[in-house]
């Protein structure tokens, strides 16, 4: 038998072809995990035994002849705020600490049917509120490139799974930038897809019009062929697409960019932005450009309000999504005399500060008196901004921007300031408002050493674009 | 013109919040949740300038409408698998401390 | 009851609906009454972490009948969430319609033709049901409390009705009036004593000269028709009388005690009702075509009101009379309407229908058309007295049908040959000569004991009616 592939194409290739068993390749995740877990605390749940009972099954179909599906025995890693039926799912929060789902999300179903092997549950910030992961009820995760630096947020985990090999490919939500920063930070690639284009059934909501799951990978062609699995109509979501969606086919992998119109957002490279950034910023478009792409700066005048508009947005949303939390038909219950007392103690003990301030700017940003002032303003700047982006894909197929303003810091270096941490977030708030695609890929490094991203950015369903654009970067990355 | 955003968010208005989202602070997680607070709300002022006049508010990326399913029934929960959740149950049913008073 | 000199009442009347549809508003769950608790949830209707609301295409058909039953506009919607906490709302939010409902500025006619107007008609889910433990059943000395979630995402129309109400009867009518249109639509099957038809009743005071409307108070817990009278009229008492003593009504949510006869303070505020109303984003804009729209106004099932008409005109009776209603309300009109057609008496037809065949009203909607025509003829006809119609007509429905004539063969009612009429009322008169003195002095009271007499005398066969003429015609003579 042949060595376990390190990609998700490759293992499933060679599953396939029979040189490589399912159980083989769980064997040799499991080992990564055990050999840096510890250390990392990348993972809320390490499922060793259904990893090996659902390999075994791989196994015995292809023994039997059958059909296996396209990521037939890849090991994949989900983010603990996508439900898997009768495995805890915990949000990262205490409130819902061994909170066991009777039902499966879409995109887990969509997965095991395409016969990928689900590894572990990873660490977020919680309820996907947050940029370092350092916000989980369960400790923080670490950066495997310099464990004293945050992986970034929320979705942490499952970019720390991808990178330090704990799985091919991993499964993420971004509501603000929550899979495309830490990906940035770790090194690996990340894509929120367009909103609509993945099933948010069993994804516990943060914020219901921003939140999108996509894939972390070590390569393009492994976040695109996880894409195709997951992405398609759901009729269980009503904001999910209708309409069949284009797969990423091998031609759009080919990243052959010549004669696309490439547009670098220059409000995006502003003060806020450092220097290394920056400066891989013009690296990834002078590739673009000698690849044979168009490429010039451009503006988005209004995608400078996205943090304040998206920062009473996405609260209030979340106020709303986490008032369930109650302590009445599942996860944690503080007991008290009557049922008013009962939500409140539980409330209290269940959340961490950074949601109890989000439940509570939006709970203001929607109240009698302030909605049209806060809330409501906000939905009319998200038009705006929404408009601004509309005008600048007239002229250009895509936009660049840094995924993260800079590269990893360290634990504690934002905590005191919640604004500080927020400022994280700037270049990737825009596609969420919007409800864009975008994409980041590994470019470089900044002077430290830590990985810088670049992001992609395309109007909506415009991923084959991103996907051709993005593997033109990863064929050219230093 | 744009209505102006409120004054400097105050201790008593978050703790009308926290009561609302039936959330309970001490008086030091009350300074500072105020403190914070106030800051993002006024980083968020930097809208203020922004002529919105004529604009539409958009709560939602997608220009969807009439998504249906049919009256047809599907499978339920197993009551056992759910209530084995539950914090407390009691005859089948999710057992709750005393109500104070009737539904708004 | 009316109330004292010099002062208003204004009603206005919200009434909840359950749709009759086969699953619930947002997912596939059996839309069920009576099933054991939490036997018909899923992710969905209990709000578990991750699910999602898709809409049912039949819920929203029943609110457009609903909407075109009541003459309002049928117009694109959204959705919003209602947020609050309470333990029988699983997600402590409940998606209504707010400021973007299905269905506007309507209107109701009562049977006497008094418009009551209809602000609105939305759709929204219901909450789960939760029993008090350890008190009497009430929340106000419980233990603990129990909550099911079956009848959770059920859905829900809501209809308001303008403040056009001025008195208990109109309340009582309009609610009446409006439970048969939701049965006829077949949107619902509006029993109160189950809950799939809710009233809430906001009712207010002022003084004659006032122009301003006092302030109102909405009372709750009204499970009957009968009840929403006796609430009405308590809460105007009371709050007539708290005025009258100085003392201001405070605006709040009341309940009605059936048991002790009176409303009681519900709720205390803590804080003020913020419900904090924003578009649903789990759900997108519902906007039915026009020719979704058409085809419900189209096929829209005959009402109550349009089919009292028709049994007005038929039989000359009032629209708005007792009778015409009473056989509307349990479907008999079908019986009237194919009786007239059929060249029968419509008088006679319509006091049939509405006393006897009411009467066994389950047995008049099963009975065959054409026996009841055959037998409203022949009492037309004088073939059959009243009484032996009434008698005919027993038979017919106890035994679910059957041939008038031969019914009344077997009974022997013969039709009594006007000679031989004659003459026993010749022999009774020979026999009286006393009370037939009276009679021709004018004493009416006298006439009672003839006809008895003839009856009598004729084992029952004669007519009244016909008994009666022969005594005037010899009395003249």
């Amino acid at each position: 038998m042949s060595p376990t592939p390190s990609t998700a194409v490759d293992i499933a290739a060679a599953v396939r072809a029979g040189d490589v068993s399912a159980a083989e390749v769980v064997e040799t995740h499991l080992a990564a995990i055990d050999a840096r877990e510890a250390e990392l605390h990348a993972c809320n749940a390490v499922l060793a035994d259904q990893a090996r009972a659902a390999a075994t099954r791989i196994d015995a179909a292809r023994a039997a002849g059958e059909t296996l599906g396209p990521l037939a025995g890849v090991p994949v890693a989900l983010k603990d705020n996508m439900c898997t039926r009768g495995i805890p799912t915990t949000c990262s929060s205490k409130i819902l600490e061994g909170w066991r789902p009777p039902y499966d999300a879409t995109v887990v179903t969509k997965l095991q049917e395409a016969g990928a092997i689900v590894i572990a549950k990873t660490n977020l910030d919680e309820f996907a509120m947050g940029s370092s992961t350092e916000n989980s009820a369960f400790g923080p995760t670490k950066n495997p490139h310099d464990i004293t630096k945050v992986p970034g947020g929320s979705s942490g985990g499952s970019a720390v799974a991808v990178a330090a090999g704990f799985a091919p490919i991993a499964l993420g939500s971004d509501t603000g930038g929550s899979i495309r920063q830490p990906a940035a930070l770790c090194g690996v690639v990340g894509l929120k897809p367009t909103y609509g284009a993945v099933s948010r059934y069993g994804l516990v909501a943060f914020a219901s019009s921003l939140d999108q799951i996509g894939p972390f990978a070590g390569t393009v062609a492994d976040a695109a062929a996880t894409y195709n699995v997951i992405a398609g109509h759901d009729r269980r979501d009503s904001t999910s697409y209708m309409e069949p969606l284009t797969p990423i086919s091998e031609a759009d992998l080919a990243g052959d960019v010549s004669g696309m119109r490439v547009g670098i957002i220059s409000e995006l490279l502003g003060e806020g932005i450092a220097d290394d950034v920056k400066r891989r910023l013009t690296e990834a478009a002078d590739a673009l450009s000698a690849a044979g792409a168009k490429v010039e700066e451009t503006s988005v005048p209004a995608c400078i309000y996205g943090l304040s508009a998206y920062y009473l947005i996405a609260p209030a949303e979340a106020s709303s999504n986490l008032a369930r939390y109650d302590g009445v038909r599942y996860g944690l219950r503080v007991d008290a005399d009557n049922i008013t007392g009962m939500y409140t103690a539980t409330r209290s003990a269940g959340f961490g500060p950074e949601v109890k301030r989000r439940i509570m700017l939006g709970t203001y940003a929607l109240s009698a008196g302030y909605y049209d002032a806060y809330y409501g303003k906000a939905l009319k700047v998200r038009s705006l901004i929404a408009r601004d982006f509309a005008t600048a894909y007239e002229k250009f197929d895509v936009l660049l921007s840094p995924t993260a303003p800079t590269t990893a810091f360290g634990f504690g270096a934002k905590t005191d300031n919640p604004l500080a941490m927020y400022l994280s977030d700037v270049c990737t708030i825009p596609s969420n408002l919007c409800g864009d695609p975008a994409i980041s890929v590994p470019f470089g490094t900044g002077d430290d050493g830590l990985p810088v991203g670049v992001q992609v950015l395309a109007p909506a369903l415009g991923e084959p674009a991103l996907f051709r654009v993005a593997a033109a970067l990863e064929g050219s990355a230093p | 013109m744009a209505t102006p955003m409120a004054k400097r968010l105050t201790r008593e208005e978050v703790a009308h919040v926290a009561l609302l989202a039936r959330l309970v602070v001490t008086e030091a997680e009350l300074d500072m949740f105020t403190g914070q607070l106030a800051d993002i709300l006024e980083h968020a002022n930097d809208v203020e300038a922004l002529d919105v006049s004529g604009v539409d508010a958009m709560a939602h990326p997608l220009r969807l409408r009439n998504v249906f399913r049919d009256d047809v029934i599907e499978p339920t929960l197993d009551r056992d698998e759910v209530l084995s959740q539950a914090p407390a149950a009691e005859d089948g049913r999710f057992r709750v401390p005393r109500i104070l008073g009737e539904a708004p | 009851m009316s109330l004292p000199d010099g002062w208003v009442m204004v009603i206005g009347l919200e009434v909840h609906c359950e749709l009759k549809t086969a699953t619930k508003l947002f997912c596939g769950c059996p839309n069920m009454f009576g099933d054991d608790p939490n036997t018909n949830v899923c992710p969905t209707c209990l709000g578990l972490p991750g699910s999602l609301p898709v809409l049912n295409h039949e819920a929203v058909e029943l609110a457009m009948r609903i909407g075109a039953a009541l003459n309002c506009d049928i117009l694109e919607s959204t959705f919003h969430r209602k947020n609050y906490f309470y333990p029988d709302m699983p997600k402590d939010y409940q998606v209504s319609q707010y400021d973007e409902p299905i269905n506007l500025n309507g209107w109701l006619d009562l049977p006497d033709g008094f418009r009551v107007g209809v602000t609105r008609a939305h759709i929204e889910e219901d909450t789960g049901k939760s029993t008090h433990v350890g008190g009497d059943g009430r929340i106000h000395g419980a233990t603990h409390s129990l909550v099911d979630y079956n009848r959770s995402g059920v859905p829900l129309v809501e209809i308001v009705s303008e403040p056009d109400m001025r008195n208990a009867d109109q309340a009582r009518a309009y609610v009446t009036e409006l439970r048969a249109i939701l049965v006829a639509t077949g949107a619902s099957d509006g029993r109160m004593e189950e809950g799939s038809m809710r009233v809430d009743a906001n009712i207010s005071v002022r003084r004659s000269e006032n122009d301003e409307f006092g302030t109102r108070c909405e009372i709750k817990n009204v499970n009957s028709i009968r009840s929403l009278g006796r609430a009405i009229e308590y809460e105007a008492a009371r709050q007539i009388a708290l005025i009258e003593a100085g003392d201001r009504v405070i605006q709040e949510t009341r309940h009605w005690n059936e048991d002790q006869g009176r409303t009681i303070t519900g709720r205390v505020k803590e804080d003020a009702d913020d419900y904090r109303y924003f578009l649903e984003p789990d759900l997108v804009p519902l906007d039915p075509s026009s020719e979704w729209i058409a085809s419900v106004r189209a096929g829209l099932a005959v009402l109550p009101a349009t089919r009292r008409e028709a049994v007005a005109a038929a039989t000359g009776a009032d629209a708005a009379a007792t009778a015409v209603a009473t056989v509307v309300d349990l479907e008999l009109d079908r019986l009237v309407i194919a009786a007239v057609d059929a060249g029968a008496d419509g008088r006679i037809a319509l006091a049939r229908a509405s006393n006897e065949v009411a009467a066994e009203a389950d047995a008049g909607r099963a009975l065959d058309a054409s026996a009841f025509t055959a037998l409203v003829k022949m009492e037309s006809a004088g073939e059959l007295t009243a009484t032996q119609a009434k008698t005919v007509l027993g038979e017919l429905l106890a035994g679910g049908g059957g041939d008038p004539k031969t019914i009344a063969a077997k009974h022997g009612f013969e039709a009594m040959d006007t000679g031989a009429l004659d003459s026993i009322v010749d022999e009774i008169i020979t026999a009286n000569p006393n009370e037939w003195q009276r009679y021709k002095d004018g004493d009416g009271k006298v006439t009672g004991f003839f006809v008895g007499q003839v009856m009598k005398a004729t084992g029952g066969q004669a007519d009244g009616k016909a008994v009666t003429a022969a005594l005037v015609a010899r009395a003249k003579g």
